[in-house]
């Protein structure tokens, strides 16, 4: 029965001044936010089912094939695919350590995101001052709703993004520094992946 | 500047205004009491910042038998209102606020008391049961338990400011749009239900990780307790049914506050989507209330039977059977909703088919009785009352799931006997039993055996007076949320005895709170020396009443189901004691400080105060970053220390 226990082998490259030598933390933070991520995966999907269900309710508005462009759709996908590229660039400089590109990548990364963001509140804006808001019809309460909830999401990344410059700014690559480096670039990817499905069922299959 | 707050809100019916006030003294009194002992520091440092999980557990557990007070409150209220408005009388509630009443009663119970009670349980017991000093994310645990705190805090804030939602438990549209409710009351239903939607969310994250990542060396998914099994479902199933929830009230919020179309048809919107949507949460949530009382009897029959548990293989694969299918049932709540003939039987098969592996669960704790050592105290008592509700309420359940049937008795009196037979026969019955079960554990001391058993005959036979003739009323016709009927009808006698059930019941409640303060006071007197009183099978009972703030001096290895026992009956080594140093995460006031805000955010949105509403939630944002910015810090508790620990336990248990 004995052969069933599972012993703990210490890491010998582990920071043993470290309350947590093995680093435990890390895998447990980082799985634990891959649970958060699904948690927020069926929180989109109800998003996508609502519009699924109703964006042909357009109540007598316009429809999405009059009111979407495909160009700026598509400009925002790329502009935000770069930006997954640049987080990427940004965990490589992270794993070799060097402070400086990973302040420079996210700063990159920085910037494209809050262009996706202006690109996406101009769309808006625009939708709203020729009469078409979210009390239009059904159809439009749907679109804000789900594309406002990834930008929003994508918002709160930016801010996120911020925080852990910050902290890489003042404190370098660390323990700490490091694994919210990996949950915040896991996050980033996530959106990059929700926009995708956004891209494909709003944008793509509202035009055709 | 005060939104939509104005002094109007402040007026109420009598019985509301007595209910105010008596709340108003008694938390007077509580805080009068708190200065008058000293205890503010001690509050403070012991519970108000803890990250300890057995603290918070206990929180936990005292918020929900608050709440359970105010909930039984409402269903008194509503079953002499009935008991008292037939023919002429009109009882002594307003229709307006025998809506409110019930509205809350639901909301009180299933979010507060129910969910309240589980991850009570859940704080208390699983690091016990999983050899853990502590949980994965202890400041993401108090930041849970803290925003059900503000959550309750809320639902009782609503009692005595303005008025509650009269739309039923879950609010359905359109009765919850802004055309048919105007007021604040459906407002304050979805801050209450979405601040504790997202604790609950942040809990499950935590506690499926910490049963994932954190269980001792040796324990594999098969060999773990049935009672962290059940948990493990059941928060597999809050990440998965609790997302949907706070999506759906968000888009109610976005038709309340923005004038969105998700619900209104008037705007091309889909009210049978809310419908779906918040079942696609609730039939899930029911099973996250009863899969953990599932756990506690499969702890508690082998232990009073002195027998391994039977079948406990299939006892887990059950467990993930009803995981798996209580995902593809919602639609048996609305078979009404006129989805086709084909749409209706497959979700009535579904629904059969969870009578099998509840099945095999029933037959397994009887099995496991069956030729064993069985010991008639209160916690077996609480389980035999469980089989036979339960049974009569599944019976019921697969009657309802039929559509046909559920076509004659939809939103009747038959469906409320239903589904209060599984939430209080089952779920409540099985939170009593573990609450006799682990109370030595938890506190030290025992809990008085023969006041257990006259509450338990109390709530037994409260239990199928208060219910039973629930079952003839809806055959007869009496609807859910009848506030008034007709002498001709012939229900007031079954009405007053059904009133009569729910004093018997409130006599059993009363007897539990007065047998609480006997053992708390008389506790030096049936304290729990040994740590095992009940010679059980499991990690909890391998270390002393009340755990030390470590948990395991030495986390234990394990390689069986009932590592316990098989310590005790010489067929596994004793475990050898090299102590080391322990590090424990200090405390912090952050989730404390997170939930107010989130109790001043809700309040404000409710009443459109929307500035400090963005004060509120800057707040938020800024104490988020701030704990993330500050490094982890941790207590150590050195070796010599634990050594001492120990050793005054050892020494105190060979006195016993």
């Amino acid at each position: 029965m004995t052969d069933f226990t599972i012993h703990h082998t210490p890491d010998p490259q582990a920071d043993t001044s470290l309350p947590d030598p093995n680093q435990d933390t890390f895998f447990t933070t980082v799985l634990g936010f891959w649970m958060y991520l699904m948690t927020d995966c069926v929180f989109f999907a109800a998003f996508f089912a609502t519009y699924a269900v109703l964006h042909n309710n357009t109540f007598g508005g316009p429809s999405s094939r009059e009111l979407f462009s495909l160009s700026t759709a598509f400009i925002e996908t790329m502009i935000l695919l770069c930006s997954s590229v640049t987080c990427g660039m940004a965990m490589l400089a992270a794993l070799r350590g060097k402070k400086n590109q990973i302040i420079a990548w996210l700063a990159v990364t920085f910037l494209l995101g809050a262009s996706f963001m202006a690109l996406e509140l101009h769309e808006f804006t625009h939708l709203v001052e020729s009469g078409n808001s979210w009390t239009r019809s059904a159809f439009l309460s749907s679109f804000f709703a789900l594309v406002g909830t990834h930008g929003l999401h994508v918002s709160i990344g930016l801010l996120w993004m911020f925080v852990v410059t910050m902290q890489v700014f003042y404190w370098g690559v660390t323990v700490d520094t490091f694994r919210r480096l990996v949950v915040f670039s896991l996050f980033w990817h996530f959106l990059d992946v929700v926009w995708i499905f956004i891209f494909t069922f709003v944008y793509l299959m509202g035009v055709i | 500047m005060f939104g939509k707050l104005t002094l109007e809100a402040f007026k109420h019916e009598p019985s509301q205004t007595f209910a105010v006030i008596s709340m108003a003294l008694g938390g007077i009194a509580l805080i009068g009491l708190i200065f008058y002992l000293k205890r503010w520091k001690w509050l403070w440092q012991e519970w108000f910042t803890t990250v300890d999980p057995k603290r918070i557990g206990i929180m936990y557990i005292i918020v929900a038998l608050i709440l359970f007070s105010k909930g039984f409150a409402d269903a008194l209220m509503m079953r002499m209102h009935q008991a008292l408005s037939v023919g002429d009388a009109h009882g002594f509630l307003s229709p307006g606020h025998f809506q409110e009443v019930f509205s809350a009663h639901g909301t009180t119970m299933i979010f507060f008391v129910g969910m309240g009670m589980v991850f009570g349980f859940m704080n208390l017991i699983i690091p016990l049961q999983i050899g853990a000093r502590d949980v994965a994310y202890p400041f993401l645990n108090a930041l849970g338990f803290w925003l059900f705190a503000s959550a309750a805090t809320l639902s009782l804030v609503s009692l005595a400011i303005g008025r509650f939602s009269a739309t039923g438990w879950l609010a359905y549209p359109p009765l919850s749009g802004l055309e048919y409710s105007p007021g604040e009351g459906v407002d304050y239903w979805i801050w209450i239900v979405q601040i504790a939607g997202v604790g609950t969310t942040l809990s499950g994250i935590n506690f499926l990780v910490t049963i994932l990542k954190m269980r001792c060396p040796g324990m594999k998914l098969m060999t773990m307790p049935i009672f962290t099994w059940s948990i493990l479902c059941a928060m597999v199933l809050v990440i998965f049914a609790f997302p949907i929830l706070t999506a759906t009230l968000c888009m109610l919020t976005l038709d309340r506050y923005l004038g969105m179309h998700f619900f209104t048809v008037s705007g091309g919107g889909n009210l049978m989507m809310y419908v779906n949507l918040v079942w696609a949460w609730g039939h899930p949530e029911v099973y996250i209330l009863i899969l953990p009382a599932f756990g506690i009897f499969s702890e508690v029959v082998p232990t009073f039977s002195e027998k391994r548990l039977f079948g406990y293989v299939s006892m887990v694969w059950a467990l993930i059977l009803i995981t798996f299918l209580s995902f593809i049932v919602w639609l048996h709540h609305f078979f009404t909703m006129g989805a086709s003939a084909n749409v209706n039987a497959f979700f009535g098969i579904m629904t059969m088919l969870i009578a099998i592996p509840t099945g095999v669960k029933i037959f397994n704790w009887l099995f496991t009785k069956f030729r064993g050592r069985v010991h008639f105290d209160s916690p077996m008592l609480w389980f035999f009352a469980f089989v036979l509700n339960f049974t009569i309420g599944g019976m019921t359940g697969i009657l309802l799931s039929a559509p046909p049937v559920d076509f004659q008795v939809h939103n009747s009196l038959f469906l409320i006997a239903h589904f209060h037979g599984m939430v209080i026969g089952g779920m409540l019955f099985g939170v009593f039993c573990g609450f006799t079960y682990w109370f030595p554990k938890v506190t030290g001391f025992f809990l008085s055996e023969r006041l257990n058993q006259y509450a338990f005959w109390c709530w037994f036979v409260g239990f199928l007076l208060a219910f039973m003739p629930l079952y003839m009323l809806g055959f007869m016709g009496a609807t859910r949320r009848l506030d008034h009927y007709e002498e001709a009808t012939n229900w007031n006698p079954l009405f007053l005895t059904v009133a009569a059930g729910a004093f018997i019941i409130l006599c059993g409640a009363v007897i539990q709170i007065y047998g609480l303060f006997m053992s708390i006071k008389n506790r030096k007197k049936n304290m729990d020396l040994t740590g095992d009183p009940w010679n059980g099978r499991t990690l909890e009972w391998s270390i002393p009443s009340p755990p030390p703030i470590y948990n395991f001096a030495i986390i234990p290895t394990v390689d069986q189901i009932d590592p316990l026992w098989a310590i005790k009956r010489g067929q596994a080594p004793k475990p050898h004691y090299d102590y080391e140093d322990i590090l424990l995460p200090k405390n912090t006031p952050m989730g404390l400080y997170i939930g107010i805000l989130s109790l001043i955010f809700g309040f404000t949105m409710t009443w459109h105060i929307f500035w400090l509403a963005l004060v509120s939630l800057f707040g938020i944002i800024g104490c988020v970053i701030f704990k993330l910015s500050s490094p982890a810090e941790h207590e150590v508790i050195t070796a010599a220390e634990v050594k001492e620990i120990e050793a005054a336990y050892l020494r105190r248990s060979i006195t016993a």
